[in-house]
């Protein structure tokens, strides 16, 4: 029998949870569907096929894709060296506290910081100038994916460093001797043994990333004022009417925007049932 | 199946020496118990042995061969952790085949060996369970088989019992020595508990303070204990500190009887120790008989068979004695018991204090 207590922050967690999320998307579904006039349509989705929209979804699946995968590998690669033995015990505080503020600096303050330092103007961008690399004529610019990438970068690296603390330090030094004695190289145990053990955690913490940033807005408007198309950006131009007011392309954009998410979560529920079967409790 | 010679071992940490000068020689075959308090340094020694941990000075030979600077991986050595440290991602067959799988070994080559080691560990019907899905007891048979599947040299095992509850630990140690016996390979491991020590090794090494104390079969430890710590830790019995008088040991105001103390020069500061199975105990009636000790049951503690009584001598309050009497004849030494202690002049050891 459950305690009262538990019961009413059950039904807390519920309510909040209906109020929150579901009816928010129960009403964007519905708003996506019914034109100014009330009658069902599916013109609204089936706008999100013109090139704008859909090179939108496109644009914020390949930002999303590349800076979720950069921040797991540099992420977790930063939080395995800090978590060394040899590592001094106080770069872990260190790493821990520039990660936690880090993580949450996004946003415009985000961008200007990055215009500042690598924009055309930028004073990194003008000191390696007097060095002789011109690094916008070598290809590089800040205002496109491959900027916002490292940019978003700056605070999925940290986000992942936090995140991946907990699972590295679940992998137990004995299962390392273990296989040490047992005869194996040390690539021998992180391919058998170490990265298995952490693939749950790692697509977890994918999962997570990528969310963050399909879902990122300040960063990425301050940073190209909408010459890239995301979806977050296209959702703010046709809601304020920069362009025209179309709320019902809005709604079927975050629907749009809710389903992709679905799907990678679903996709990550699988490989990580796939890769955590040996944790399932019988 | 080698020898092991430990020759000279050192370490230190932060000039703090856990290890000092030790040497053991180990025969082929031979399954020797380090036992000791927590700190003694059985552990850092046993990880000496694996390699995890360099010494300071000395060598490790095995089979006549300086293995001290050789990698871990190389030293053909098996080793079972307190933990199990079963590999959580594979099941039991997989991870006895983990040894031979890294050597490169065919995959039919792996699974023969692992299935022939399960069976020997009776779990044959478990292969395909993931350690989760695994008591304690057989997590740790999964980890002796898959230490064994390396052919090992020399196994290694860091307490590889303290983990399980009192009866599995039984059967288990049991076991070891069954499965050690059968494959003949040289063993070292590791314990605090002096039962689980003296019942499979063939030698036990005592440890305190990074020292090695005593290295004996279990009989000749339990008999002939080195010194008073040695005396104190293995098994029980009273320890009375004196000085060594003829064939006596003087000990506070009374002269007690110990052939041993002959061998020491008279007024030589000594332990005296007697072990609770060579304590004879009568109620007293009035008459002491010469050597005997004067006193009164304090406690008694049930053992089944055996009741153990502890007796507080007259005259001296900080002298207690311990008694084993068959329990059917325990009923007449209840607290408070007035008694006579006293004990054949051959029983006690004496060592020089």
């Amino acid at each position: 029998m459950r305690s009262p207590l538990a019961v009413f922050f059950i039904v807390l967690f519920l309510a909040v949870n209906v109020l929150f999320m579901l009816a928010p998307t129960a009403m964007l579904a519905i708003q996506a569907v019914f034109d100014d006039d009330g009658a069902f349509t599916l013109e609204y989705f089936q706008a999100l096929a013109q090139y704008q929209y859909a090179s939108s979804f496109e644009n914020s699946l390949i930002l999303s894709l590349l800076s979720a995968t950069v921040g797991v590998i540099a992420g977790g690669l930063i939080a395995f060296a800090v978590l060394k033995d040899d590592a001094p015990r106080w770069l872990r505080s260190v790493v821990t506290s520039f990660s936690a503020v880090a993580a949450n600096f996004a946003g415009v303050p985000l961008a200007f910081s990055f215009i500042a330092t690598l924009g055309t103007l930028g004073l990194l961008t003008k000191l390696l100038k007097t060095w002789g690399i011109d690094i916008y004529a070598a290809g590089f610019s800040l205002y496109s994916i491959g900027g916002l990438t490292l940019v978003y970068s700056y605070f999925q690296i940290p986000l992942m460093v936090i995140i991946f603390f907990p699972a590295l330090e679940a992998l137990r030094p004995s299962w390392r001797e273990a296989a040490e004695n047992l005869g194996a190289s040390t690539w021998q145990y992180w391919r058998l043994v170490g990265l298995p053990v952490l693939a749950p955690s790692l697509l977890a913490a994918w999962i997570l990333l990528f969310g963050s940033a399909f879902s990122a807005y300040g960063t990425a408007y301050a940073l190209t004022s909408g010459n890239i198309a995301l979806v977050t950006t296209e959702i703010s131009a046709v809601l304020s009417g920069n362009v025209v007011s179309e709320p019902q392309i809005g709604a079927a954009l975050s629907v749009g925007m809710i389903v992709v998410m679905v799907l990678v979560l679903l996709a990550s529920n699988l490989l990580s049932a796939r890769a955590a079967r040996w944790s399932v409790k019988s | 199946m080698a020898t092991v010679d430990i020759k000279g071992v050192r370490k230190s940490y932060s000039g703090r020496e856990v290890l000092s000068a030790i040497d053991l020689a180990m025969g082929d075959g031979e399954l020797i118990c380090l036992l000791g308090p927590s700190g003694c340094g059985k552990t850092t020694l046993l990880r000496i042995v694996a390699g995890f941990i360099q010494p300071d000075a000395g060598q490790v030979l095995v089979a006549g061969d300086d293995v001290t600077k050789l990698p871990t991986a190389r030293r053909r050595m098996g080793m079972v952790f307190q933990s199990y440290s079963l590999f959580p991602n594979m099941t039991a067959l997989d991870n006895v085949c983990f040894g031979p799988r890294v050597a490169g070994q065919k995959r039919d080559v792996q699974l023969a060996r692992a299935r022939q080691l399960l069976d020997m560990v009776g779990l044959s019907s478990h292969e395909a369970k993931f350690p989760h899905q695994l008591s304690g007891g057989q997590q740790q048979r999964v980890a002796l088989a898959r230490a064994l599947a390396v052919q090992p040299q020399v196994l290694l095992l860091d307490e590889p019992l303290s983990a399980l509850d009192a009866k599995v630990r039984v059967q288990l140690r049991e076991e070891i020595r069954r499965i050690q016996r059968e494959t003949g390979v040289t063993t070292m491991l590791v314990t605090h508990d002096q039962e689980e020590a003296l019942s499979i090794s063939d030698r036990v090494a005592v440890m305190n303070g990074g020292r090695l104390l005593q290295v004996a079969t279990p009989a000749a430890i339990y008999r002939e204990p080195a010194d008073g710590f040695v005396a104190r830790f293995i098994g029980s019995g009273a320890v009375f500190a004196g000085q060594a008088q003829g064939d006596h040991v003087r000990v506070a105001d009374f002269t007690l009887p110990a052939h041993a103390a002959a061998a020491h020069p008279r007024g030589e500061p000594v332990e005296m120790f007697i072990r609770p199975e060579k304590v004879q105990l009568t109620p007293r009636n009035g008459h002491i008989p010469t050597g005997a000790l004067a006193g009164e049951v304090r406690e008694t503690i049930f053992l089944g068979s055996l009741t153990r009584v502890r007796i507080a001598v007259h005259g001296a309050t900080d002298l207690h004695l311990w008694a084993d009497l068959a329990s059917e004849h325990a009923e007449d030494f209840k607290p408070g018991a007035p008694v006579v202690a006293q004990w054949d002049a051959s029983a006690p050891r004496v060592m020089k204090a």
